[in-house]
């Protein structure tokens, strides 16, 4: 009898072999992603002899050579950043001139826009439909707290400032903004011609000018179109004028999420016995608001962008007292620790909330697959 | 008996009516033709009671009045002694020129950024990511006011920083050589124009050879050499017909060469990189829209990678970038009525400084919207028409 030895049969030598040692490990990574061809290796020494220059130099310039503390500019006597007034003009760049012991108002309306907001922006919230009806009337303690009122001591809108003022009109030009554009993208939709002409003129002239234009007219001609008794705040013009801005933008995101919604849908609700307002509220509208969430969001990312535009009809938004800080004569030539630090608020924002859209715009994807 | 049948008539033709879907639909406009006209008779005759009050008397005659102020930025001669309407045609001469450089500069950054994004190479294109993310999230107000701050901090003119010799950078903006043309220049524009006309033709000619037979013939080497070999040469044989005048520095300024003013360039730096930043967004999303297929069947063909994406990928992905790259350009040129904020007199700012003079606040905002809305239009116009060149032509 013979014994087959296994030692060479298949066996054996079907084992994987394991991958050379180059293309594995730190040095594979390395080849792949930075030296896989001539052009690409120059490529990334450029780049790291580029951030040998920068990084250095910025981190020196923001931490190790700055100096944090001192009454004036004065005080400063470093070659790099001079953070000395953030410790006495933080209260400036959040609230404005906001009275400093009313300030808690504040704070307790920008807390409690988190409940009122969670529940329109994630599923799943405990208290979800609780949570809708506190946001109804959020705007109205919001209102209250802030201008004051219901034994609450008034304070003249012309104190609001800051990061503050571009929240307040970021959020309520995109909240108001919100129906007037759903509005505005069913009239571009409709078989009735005036009604589709007005949408149409009033989406491409706004769409058509820059905002500061808008915001001119908000302060030079709404005066003159109101009657002489009448006078509206400034910060209320701003609100009102941004809302027509965004309503516009807002009306084209929704047109768009309209345009994907396939026209049997609506059909089907009118063979149903559902008249025009009901088939849009009850079957279209839902469908297409929720594919132009992300789009929703981007249009808001722009006008929270936008909001620091009020500068230039007199508003002390964060990037007024900014400007208005950098020309102080105590603080003189800090102009870029100032605006460095105003852009770092923005960018915590705006690259959260951008972030909050990607996440979405997959979460809805997985979900129509 | 007669009069109660002819009430009912009635009231089943307005029943019939108001069931009816086009007579609700007819009702429904005129109830807001009423509306909307009501409020326009409001706005009107407030209006009028309000420029009364005011004594101002309404028409575009003031644009013929003396400015009085001066404009440092211009491209036309302009003094203060001439009128608003000139003045605000030199407003809408700078809105232009930064916008025009904008755009250019813009497309140039965004594209390069939105290759670069897409490069294998890990670090590069997470050093463009970080570009694009913070130029994205930051405002751009911001920006221009950052950059201009910058600018404006540079050294004195004495301490001037200069850039090989020709160029100084200092807290009055970038003086750099002017050119001077001679009048042989004029022969190395002749061949230049010939150069590109024969390309043309050159273009055309194998394009249609090629789609008969198939040969293809290396058009761009040929323009190159025709449009800008040929006239190098020429230049030189002719002995250099532009005398470029440097700038040299004096006790207090500079004598020859141009100026560019901190205000135009951190305009125009700021809008560069903000658009740039959105524009490398939409080339990007257009690359990746293009399938894999494309470039893997392209590859398999024994095309190398530059030439797949020159001749596969980027026709296909241009005609998803142009539509949103339009309206990219018309938001660069709306926002560079931001120029406001830094003293860029552009025709938002100028505007600004007459509404401020004469009162006539209706006819300037009348004049901006009326600009900004022309220029949305033509500038759609030409993109729109570059569009349906390149747009995919189904059978």
């Amino acid at each position: 009898m013979m014994t087959v030895t296994p030692s060479h049969t298949a066996n054996h030598h079907n084992k994987p072999r394991p991958p050379p040692t180059a293309s594995t490990g730190i040095i594979g990574w390395l080849r792949k992603n930075l030296f896989s061809s001539l052009s690409n290796t120059i490529l990334t020494l450029v780049a790291i002899y580029v951030l040998s220059l920068a990084i250095p130099a910025i981190v020196d310039w923001t931490f190790l050579s700055s100096q944090v503390s001192g009454e004036t500019r004065f005080a400063c006597k470093v070659d790099g950043a001079c953070w000395a007034w953030v410790d006495q003009r933080f209260g400036q760049f959040l609230f404005g001139f906001y009275p400093e012991g009313e300030r808690w108002r504040v704070v307790v309306a920008f807390i409690l826009l988190f409940p009122a907001l969670i529940p329109w922006l994630a599923d799943g919230v405990p208290g979800q439909r609780y949570l809708r009806w506190f946001s109804v009337i959020y705007p109205v303690i919001a209102t209250i707290l802030l201008a004051g009122g219901m034994g609450l001591q008034e304070v003249p809108t012309h104190k609001f400032g800051g990061f503050m003022l571009n929240l307040i009109v970021g959020l309520s030009g995109i909240v108001l903004s919100l129906p007037i554009g759903i509005l505005l993208a069913l009239g571009r939709q409709s078989k009735l011609p005036l009604i589709r002409w007005l949408s149409v003129g009033f989406i491409e002239a706004v769409r058509g000018v820059p905002l500061i234009t808008l915001l001119f007219v908000s302060n030079i001609l709404l005066p003159i179109f109101l009657p002489p008794d009448v006078t509206l705040d400034s910060v209320v013009r701003v609100i009102i004028m941004v809302t027509a801005f965004a309503s516009a933008y807002m009306a084209e995101v929704i047109r768009g999420g309209l345009q994907a919604i396939p026209s049997g849908q609506h059909e089907a609700a009118l063979a149903m016995g559902l008249n025009y307002w009901k088939s849009m509220r009850l079957i279209v509208l839902p469908q297409a608001l929720r594919i132009s969430i992300p789009g929703i969001v981007n249009t808001f990312i722009g006008l929270f962008k936008d909001t620091t535009l009020v500068i230039v009809i007199g508003l002390f938004d964060i990037l007024g007292i900014a400007n208005a800080m950098v020309s102080n004569p105590d603080w003189l030539g800090l102009s870029t620790e100032t605006y460095v630090f105003v852009a770092v608020f923005f960018f915590a924002v705006c690259f959260s909330m951008s972030r909050y859209s990607i996440w979405l715009e997959r979460r809805l994807g997985t979900k129509r697959q | 008996m007669n009069g109660k049948s002819a009430r009912k008539t009635i009231l089943t033709a307005l029943r019939n009516f108001w069931f009816d879907r086009r007579g609700r639909g007819i009702l429904l406009q005129l109830l807001i033709l009423l509306s909307v006209a009501l409020i326009i008779a409001l706005i009107t005759s407030n209006t009028i009671a309000n420029l009364q009050r005011a004594g101002l008397t309404s028409g575009f005659g003031f644009l013929d009045d003396q400015a009085f102020f001066d404009i440092n930025q211009r491209l036309i001669d302009y003094t203060s002694q001439s009128s608003f309407g000139r003045a605000l045609i030199v407003g809408l001469l700078n809105t232009l020129l930064v916008s025009s450089l904008g755009i250019l500069t813009a497309t140039v950054i965004g594209f390069a950024a939105g290759i670069l994004r897409l490069s294998s190479n890990w670090l590069v294109s997470r050093l463009v990511t970080a570009y694009v993310e913070i130029t994205r999230n930051v405002p751009l107000l911001l920006q221009i006011i950052l950059w201009w701050a910058i600018l404006t901090g540079l050294p004195k003119v004495r301490d001037s920083i200069s850039v090989l010799g020709a160029f100084f950078l200092n807290n009055r903006g970038l003086r750099a050589p002017s050119p001077d043309f001679e009048s042989l220049f004029i022969w190395v524009s002749v061949v230049g124009l010939i150069g590109i006309i024969i390309t043309v033709v050159i273009a055309r000619w194998s394009r249609r050879r090629q789609l008969r037979s198939g040969e293809t013939f290396p058009v761009a080497s040929f323009g190159l050499l025709l449009i800008f070999v040929i006239p190098g040469l020429t230049y030189y044989m002719l002995g250099q017909p532009i005398d470029w005048d440097i700038p040299e520095r004096t006790r207090f300024n500079f004598r020859g060469g141009f100026n560019i003013t901190p205000e135009l360039l951190a305009l125009w730096i700021a809008l560069a990189t903000y658009t740039g930043a959105f524009i490398s967004e939409i080339v990007r999303a257009g690359i990746l829209s293009v399938s894999a297929g494309q470039s893997e069947a392209a590859l398999s063909l024994g095309l190398r990678k530059n030439q797949t994406m020159r001749l596969i990928i980027i026709p296909q992905a241009l005609r998803l970038i142009i539509p949103p790259l339009t309206s990219q350009y018309l938001n660069l040129t709306k926002n560079s009525s931001l120029a406001i904020a830094i003293g860029y007199q552009d025709l938002v700012s100028i505007g600004g400084t007459i509404l401020n003079q004469s009162g006539q606040a209706l006819e300037v905002v009348a004049i901006w919207m009326a600009v900004y809305l022309a220029l949305s239009l033509v500038t759609s116009a030409c993109m729109n028409w570059y569009n349906d060149r390149i747009a995919l032509v189904e059978r």
